[in-house]
């Protein structure tokens, strides 16, 4: 049926991720059959621009590789440096960075399972958890002076130290918020509409995620048991304790269910965390000149794994800086999972992975081509998804969500 | 003003249909864009609606710098939206180029490409920022500037 088939251009406007991404999409009537990803839209030179500023300057510049996993990228570059330079970060300092880290971790959950829901026409789900995650984000700017690029990590330790009744007010909030979570996880096991429009869509089978290097809750849920705060512990993972998350289910089902399952083992490590707070000082001075050496570091980031590689040359700036955010390794997975797909499944698979999809609607086409190509927006496509699900009897507007 | 002009003013202040456009931010302006949508700070009270497409779009409402590859796709979505348009630059980089001015893919803040009529500072901006400066640019519209 080649003669029927047409291309559909997504994107090449994908600006939402750090790696943006166009997908070519070959489909014969409602049928993918064929997809290409093209990436480097939003390519900046942060890595080249590191080689010229000094340590200190590219903490806050990794930071914004990314606004909704900083804390992930500044933590793993500054592990490496760290590394190198033979510091001893105090425990302290530790204990908080992990703080960050799964607030971080709840914030990003959080704010994928809206953006999941406003893919499946769930808008409802939307408007709720972001206001839920807007608690989390108090806490954050509590903790750290700011909402999102939080700036607490600096070579050696942290910058600001916390306080008895700022963990009290931690404690406090999580609990409201995991309240909401067990709610959210009565509402994904129970409710059919949302079982049915997930069950079976975007599937990846164990072997393939171990074969195309699918990290984060898109290999667990693929029943690949990978956690980096597991495998190999970084900051203060190693004296807490918690389980990872994974399900068989294989699909986009399952990568909801782990998310919404890694949310209540964060909870867990954050209460664990406040409990254990040592004392001491929260940073120890660190050299502005890194002594020459490398040194690999590697990060769970709510996304997956994230690693940094550092060169350093004796002088106070990176000789070399390399960094693979998660995003990246999971792509590849996607070409898979769209594969003999329907097109109307096309947008919940590609935010299935949480391509750093912090806002929709900005897959915008700009590329009209005469002939077999057919431009569409991520808008319209999505509203095609949405009622090619409709016609077939699953209305996710028609849940009816309980007020907290 | 005749009748017209008054009521398109009108609708205009009223309406302002929004499309969000990212030239290469990290994301930080485009979630606080989005907690701005959402119940806690809710800009639709003030009839902010994100659409799609730049052809329903009244305000292109940018966030960070103007990478090299991005630039044609930013000027070709301005041209795309009718006029009257308006452009809000969010956030430092969108501003200025911010902390990656200097990279060598990147050109600058937005106004480097198309002209912007409101510039929202801040690494990321508050949606408390990006509420301030909807209200500004609307209340410009309103004393019948070109904004």
């Amino acid at each position: 049926m080649s003669d029927h088939s047409i291309t559909v251009p997504i994107g090449p406007q994908h600006p939402a991720l750090k790696e943006p991404a166009g997908f070519m999409l070959q489909v014969s009537g409602e049928k993918i059959t064929g997809v290409s990803i093209r990436l480097g839209y939003n390519h900046r030179g942060i890595e080249k621009a590191c080689e010229d500023r000094s340590y200190i300057q590219d903490i806050y510049l990794i930071e914004r590789i990314c606004g909704i996993c900083s804390h992930s990228h500044s933590t793993a570059f500054i592990q490496a440096v760290e590394e190198i330079a033979g510091l001893q970060v105090p425990p302290r300092a530790q204990y908080i960075r992990t703080l960050v880290a799964e607030l971080e971790r709840l914030h990003s959950h959080l704010l994928w399972l809206g953006v999941a829901g406003h893919e499946i026409g769930f808008d409802t789900l939307l408007m709720y958890t972001w206001r839920d995650r807007e608690s989390v984000l108090d806490l954050l700017a509590d903790l750290t002076g700011n909402r999102v690029n939080y700036g607490i990590n600096t070579i050696g330790g942290v910058r600001r130290d916390i306080d008895p009744a700022k963990i009290e007010n931690i404690l406090k909030i999580v609990d409201a918020v995991e309240e909401r979570t067990k709610y959210y996880i009565n509402l994904a096991t129970e409710e059919t509409t949302l079982i049915q429009r997930l069950s079976g869509v975007g599937a990846l089978s164990k072997e393939d995620a171990l074969r195309l290097g699918a990290v984060g809750p898109t290999a667990r849920a693929s029943g690949v048991a990978r956690d980096v705060r597991r495998d190999d512990p970084y900051i203060s993972y190693g004296e807490l304790d918690f389980k990872v998350c994974t399900s068989d289910q294989c699909d986009v089902y399952g990568r909801t269910v782990v998310r919404l399952l890694e949310l209540m083992e964060s909870f867990s490590i954050i209460r664990q965390v406040c409990a254990k707070m040592p004392d001491g000082p929260v940073s120890v001075k660190a050299p502005r000149k890194v002594p020459a050496g490398e040194a690999l570091s590697r990060y769970e980031a709510p996304r997956g794994e994230d690693v940094h590689y550092v060169r350093a040359n004796g002088t106070d700036r990176p000789e070399r800086v390399k960094v693979r955010a998660p995003t990246l390794a999971n792509l590849q997975s996607v070409a898979k999972m769209l594969e003999d797909r329907y097109l109307a499944d096309t947008p919940i698979i590609i935010a299935a992975i949480d391509p750093c999809f912090s806002c929709t609607d900005r897959m915008i086409v700009t590329d009209e081509r005469s002939g077999s190509t057919r431009g569409m927006c991520w808008d319209e496509l999505r509203r095609h998804g949405i009622e090619w699900y409709r016609a077939r009897g699953i209305d996710t507007t028609r849940i009816k969500l309980a007020l907290p | 003003m005749g009748i017209g002009k008054k009521i398109m003013t009108w609708a205009r202040i009223k309406s302002p249909w929004i499309l969000h456009f990212n030239s290469g931010s990290c994301n930080g302006c485009d979630i606080e864009i989005v907690a701005a949508l959402t119940p806690r700070f809710d800009v639709e009270r003030f009839g902010v609606i994100i659409r799609g497409t730049p052809r329903h779009a009244d305000v292109l409402v940018c966030s960070g710098p103007v990478t090299r590859q991005i630039r044609d796709r930013l000027k070709r979505i301005y041209d795309q939206m009718p006029s009257p348009k308006f452009v809000v630059a969010v956030g430092t980089c969108a501003c200025t180029g911010g902390v990656f001015d200097g990279c060598y893919n990147v050109l600058g803040g937005i106004d480097s490409v198309i002209p912007v009529s409101a510039y929202i500072p801040g690494c990321p901006v508050n949606p408390e920022a990006i509420i301030d400066g909807v209200v500004k640019l609307v209340g410009s519209l309103e004393e019948g500037k070109s904004a």
